[in-house]
């Protein structure tokens, strides 16, 4: 895989040829590559990860992905390359790739290169993404994706703010501009004891979801303390240090409640 | 040859074939043995769900029942009962039963059940030695018997072995080997029993006696002749040993219960005289799906029943027993036996070989209880029926005591009717045989080159002097080169140490029955093995990517590594590493092929451990990778415990590098996932999983072992075993009771990958 000089080599010319390139979406900034299978969309999943980030979540498993600065950069050949190397073996278990991050949409001319790129191989298509920055996903970028896998967060303004440090209502817009396009959607909420787990905040959760015939599924994922050490090398300070993780009557009961939304829930 | 029986040796309430092959398809098959040509034939593919399956009868559960009962007192005491009077033959022992009026398929290796006999023919010490383990006295006149006037086949190889073999084995660079024990892996077709009937096999015996009695009198000619009286002589002994419990197999089955019958009474010839390491049952279901099938159409046999008859004797293979010792235990733990029966895959012709006897042979998992053996395992390919490669993931996903081989790399190498003997080793039934031959520490190895040949734990020089590697830090390509000309002694001595074992075994415990269920001409392989692959692999890429610096005890030796910086490790799709492990399996490959073989077997290797993996990691120093003296390797060709931090299907797409062709005796991965991580619903996880297996298949991964388990539950099956009695799970080939095993394989069980996602 080729990576574009060391930032530390790079002249100020060079600095400029790599910000023309970002833009037009020859290279990416890339966190890293993940193969999953439970989560990240049908079958085996693929998933590039790429660097950088608008929100600041709380809860968050890998603030190491926040900076696009702090990622690799990737040419999107060398970047198709990858995927093509795992095509058959991903066509051949029902899966596809899944683009993440980070968010993927702060980088959206790599994403829609990558969602195309990885279409014209026949590959089934997922996009993680927190919506908040829906309004920089084209048309022709959704029209390349099969799947959105939209994590809202949280239901109401006031704690989505207090949990990423911005506002819900792009994220609102999004979902319905997907609802619009008829697009599929499975939508995904981390219960966080004492922080995203009030009842009116899983309630608006489950409101403005029902509120939408697109969304095929709603992902319970319990917080889990996964990313403290992350935390703790990065010298950030971590509020949730004493947050226990969800016990499974509490998920039950935020399972329940989205339930009676009639939301499917998993 | 097989129609035209001799009339004056057929039995006389034997069926003419006119009548046991009533309905069936004509073809090459009546004509001379073909079992294959009579399946393709015959059979009657089957692509719906698992819904037609019927549950276990209540005659089954009573049988299962009486049996599950005497279960824990063998757990307690490690044996149930032993015979110590009567060395197991094929006709030694009187029949025995479980419950006889509720038994439907009949047949045990002694008198009663869970009884186990004396095979000394492999070696006397491992009997005298299992006996004094368990309490038993030695009975005088045996003992003499196999001291005195027998020689047994442990004895043979050690007049025959030199000591740089004694001196590599003793030291545990080359471990495992079967020169004091049977050395199974050969698959007897004992379909051909049920098919033909003994008299048309030894007939056909007879015409093989006439060839060798024209061809020259040389040494092969000569043992050849000798093999063949013994086939025909075993052949003679099964058909009294089923006199015995009222059946007279002179003649073809009828049905199918006699089918199953016939041939469940070839394999028990086979397990009452010889205690192979892997006695395995061959590809059985479909053969018997063609009975299945006539006896439905015929209105004579109802589903119920067809289970039933396949149950019960599922519960004589669950209860196959042989007499073995502590040591060879931490080899192979937790009382194997590998009666491996392969199921499903596709035919040369492209239609799916799954029938509903396929399903029923692991519907057996839920009638009965999950269990380790037979050890059942399915030959996968991305195009076998959905209904068929999602029954076989949820019964994954239920019990954990399935295996998965490809059935396209398989058939590439041996045919549409092949069948794994143990764990990972294909052939083509009734016409390929093994010499099974253990394995060869890579790990260890790494370590001789370091040290010019001397032994990193005894400092005993063990390999030829060479000169060790000098200096402070380890230089890759230095290193290499002596890694690379200490391969080529131990392949040598290696294949040396084989060639002992295959002619001595030949000679005082030769397989007669299951050789007798074989054509006359068979391709041999010679069976080499590799343990330690991800250790060296890894510890080699750290020499090369990281700084490695030896520590020496004051003689020289260097005993300790300080590795600083990072790595990549072989498990991650990761190809500095992953090429690594690919390079060695290659190289090592072309160094055993390097060496002519006893019976000019073809050489193969494996890269499989079974559980020996604690065992080598006990005699293995302080490797380069940082894995301390002692720790146990990781089983197969898995990557190292907890190093595969990119998931299983990372870790398996790894595995899946490693050539095949290269390989061609099998390459085993075994991968734990925790359910949850499968996927959310039940439905996701059966797709997913079936989604991963075709996924896996596709990158030409040839073999895995699926657990789908939480670790607490292996704890708390740890403290409380007898919550647990029927709590299977594979380890390397096998599946295993996890409570029958050491506590130091549990351990080594806990301490691997669970991947929490895949």
């Amino acid at each position: 895989m080729s990576v574009l000089g060391e930032r530390s080599a790079c002249c100020e010319d060079g600095r400029a040829t790599q910000m023309k390139a970002l833009h037009l979406g020859e290279i990416g900034s890339v966190h890293s590559w993940d193969r999953t299978t439970d989560a990240d969309g049908p079958g085996m999943r693929l998933v590039l990860r790429l660097s950088g980030c608008p929100l600041r979540c709380q809860y968050c498993s890998g603030p190491d992905a926040w900076l696009m600065r702090d990622g690799s950069m990737h040419t999107i050949d060398a970047t198709m390359a990858r995927i093509e190397r795992d095509a058959s073996v991903l066509l051949a278990s029902g899966g596809g790739l899944t683009i993440s991050g980070g968010e993927p949409l702060l980088q959206p001319a790599f994403t829609a290169a990558v969602l195309r790129g990885a279409k014209e191989i026949g590959l089934h298509t997922a996009l993680d993404t927190s919506g908040y920055l829906g309004r920089r996903a084209t048309d022709a970028m959704l029209d390349d994706t099969d799947l959105v896998l939209l994590d809202v967060k949280s239901g109401l303004p006031d704690i989505y703010h207090t949990v990423t440090g911005r506002d819900l209502a792009p994220t609102l817009e999004f979902a319905r501009r997907l609802a619009e396009r008829g697009m599929r959607v499975w939508a995904r909420f981390v219960v966080v004891p004492g922080l995203t787990d009030a009842w009116d905040n899983v309630a608006a959760v489950g409101e403005h979801l029902a509120a939408l015939e697109n969304v095929e599924r709603v992902e319970v994922l319990p917080f889990a303390q996964s990313g403290r050490e992350v935390w703790h090398s990065l010298g950030t300070e971590y509020r949730l240090e004493l947050t226990e993780e969800p016990d499974g009557g509490l998920l039950e009961r935020v399972r329940t409640q989205l339930r009676a939304s009639a939301l499917t829930v998993v | 040859m097989a129609i035209t029986t001799d009339k004056t040796t057929a039995g006389t309430s034997a069926e003419e074939p006119q009548v046991a092959w009533r309905g069936f398809a004509t073809g090459p098959w009546q004509d001379a043995i073909d079992v294959r040509d009579f399946i393709q034939r015959n059979y009657t593919a089957y692509d719906g769900d698992a819904a037609f399956l019927a549950p276990a009868t209540e005659r089954t559960t009573k049988v299962w029942t009486t049996l599950t009962e005497m279960f824990p007192q063998e757990r307690a005491n490690g044996v149930y009962d032993i015979d110590t009077h009567t060395p197991g033959t094929i006709t030694s022992h009187a029949p025995g039963y479980i419950s006889r009026d509720d038994e439907v398929i009949v047949g045990l290796q002694t008198d009663a059940p869970l009884k186990r006999a004396m095979i000394p023919n492999g070696g006397w010490r491992m009997v005298e030695g299992a006996l004094k383990t368990y309490g038993y006295e030695t009975d005088p006149e045996v003992a003499k018997i196999f001291t005195e006037y027998r020689k047994t086949h442990n004895q043979g190889v050690f007049d025959v072995y030199p000591p740089s073999v004694k001196a590599a084995r003793h030291s545990h660079i080359i471990t495992g080997l079967p020169d004091a024990y049977g050395r199974g892996r050969i698959i007897g077709d004992y379909r051909r029993v049920a098919l033909y009937g003994i008299d048309a096999l030894i007939a056909q015996k007879n015409v093989e006696r006439a060839e060798l009695m024209m061809e020259q009198p040389n040494e092969e000619t000569l043992r050849e002749r000798e093999e063949n009286a013994e086939q025909i002589r075993a052949l003679g002994e099964l058909k009294t040993m089923a006199a015995s419990y009222g059946y007279d197999i002179s003649g073809p089955a009828t049905n199918a219960r006699e089918a199953v019958q016939w041939l469940y009474f070839a394999y028990l010839a086979a397990v009452k005289e010889q205690n192979g390491a892997a006695m395995s049952l061959g590809r059985t279901s479909t053969f018997i799906d063609v009975y299945m099938e006539r006896d439905l159409a015929e209105g004579t046999l109802t589903e119920s029943q067809a289970q039933e008859i396949i149950d019960d004797f599922v519960i004589k293979l669950r209860i196959v027993r042989f007499l073995r010792t502590p040591e060879y235990d931490a080899l192979f733990s937790g009382d194997p036996t590998w009666v491996t029966e392969s199921i499903g895959g596709l035919g040369d012709d492209g239609r799916s070989l799954v029938t509903k006897s396929s399903f029923r042979y692991l519907n057996t998992l839920y009638n009965l209880g999950p269990a380790p053996e037979p050890n059942l395992t399915v030959l996968w390919s991305p195009a076998l029926p959905l209904g068929f490669k999602e029954f076989c993931a949820q019964v994954s996903i239920d019990t954990s005591a399935i295996q998965y081989e490809s059935d396209e790399l398989l058939r590439s190498q041996c045919g549409d009717d092949a069948a794994i003997a143990c764990c990972v080793s294909g052939m083509a039934v009734g016409k390929q045989m093994q010499f099974f031959g253990a394995r060869v520490n890579l790990a260890k190895a790494l370590l001789y080159a370091i040290n010019g040949g001397r032994d990193e734990m005894s400092g005993k020089q063990i390999a030829p002097a060479s000169t060790p590697v000098a200096g402070d830090v380890l230089d890759y390509a230095d290193v290499r080169a002596k890694y690379d000309v200490l391969l080529d002694w131990l392949a040598g001595t290696y294949v040396e140490a084989l060639n002992c074992i295959h002619w001595s075994h030949d000679k005082y415990a030769y397989e007669r029955i299951e050789m007798a269920l074989h054509d006359r001409v068979v391709l041999r392989t010679m069976a080499c093995g590799i343990a330690g692959l991800s250790v060296a692999a890894d510890s080699l890429a750290a020499i090369k990517y990281a700084t490695v610096r030896a520590v020496r005890d004051e003689s020289g030796l260097v005993v300790d590594y300080d590795v600083t910086g990072e790595f990549p490790t072989y498990g991650n799709d990761d190809d500095r590493a992953d090429d690594i492990a690919v390079e060695l399996v290659s190289a090592f490959m072309d160094k055993i092929r390097k060496h002519p073989t006893y019976r000019d077997a073809v050489h193969t290797q494996s890269v499989l451990t079974i559980t020996s993996n604690v065992v080598y990691g006990k005699h293995t120093g302080n490797t380069p990778d940082g894995r301390r003296t002692g720790e146990p390797f990781a089983p197969g060709a898995n990557p190292m415990n907890g190093r595969d931090t990119h998931g299983m299907v990372a870790s398996a797409l790894s595995v899946a590098k490693l050539p095949y062709e290269e390989a061609q005796d099998g390459i085993s991965l075994t991968a734990t996932v925790v359910p949850s991580g499968l996927g959310r619903t039940r439905e996701e996880q059966v797709t997913n999983l079936v989604g991963v297996l075709d996924g896996y298949n596709v990158a030409t991964g040839f073999h895995v072992n699926v657990n789908v388990l939480n670790r607490e539950t292996l704890e708390d099956a740890m403290e409380n075993p007898e919550k647990y009695p029927q709590l299977t799970i594979r380890v390397s080939g096998y599946a295993v009771n996890f409570v029958r095993l050491t506590r130091e394989q549990q351990l080594d069980v806990l301490s691997r990958t669970f991947h929490g996602a895949l």
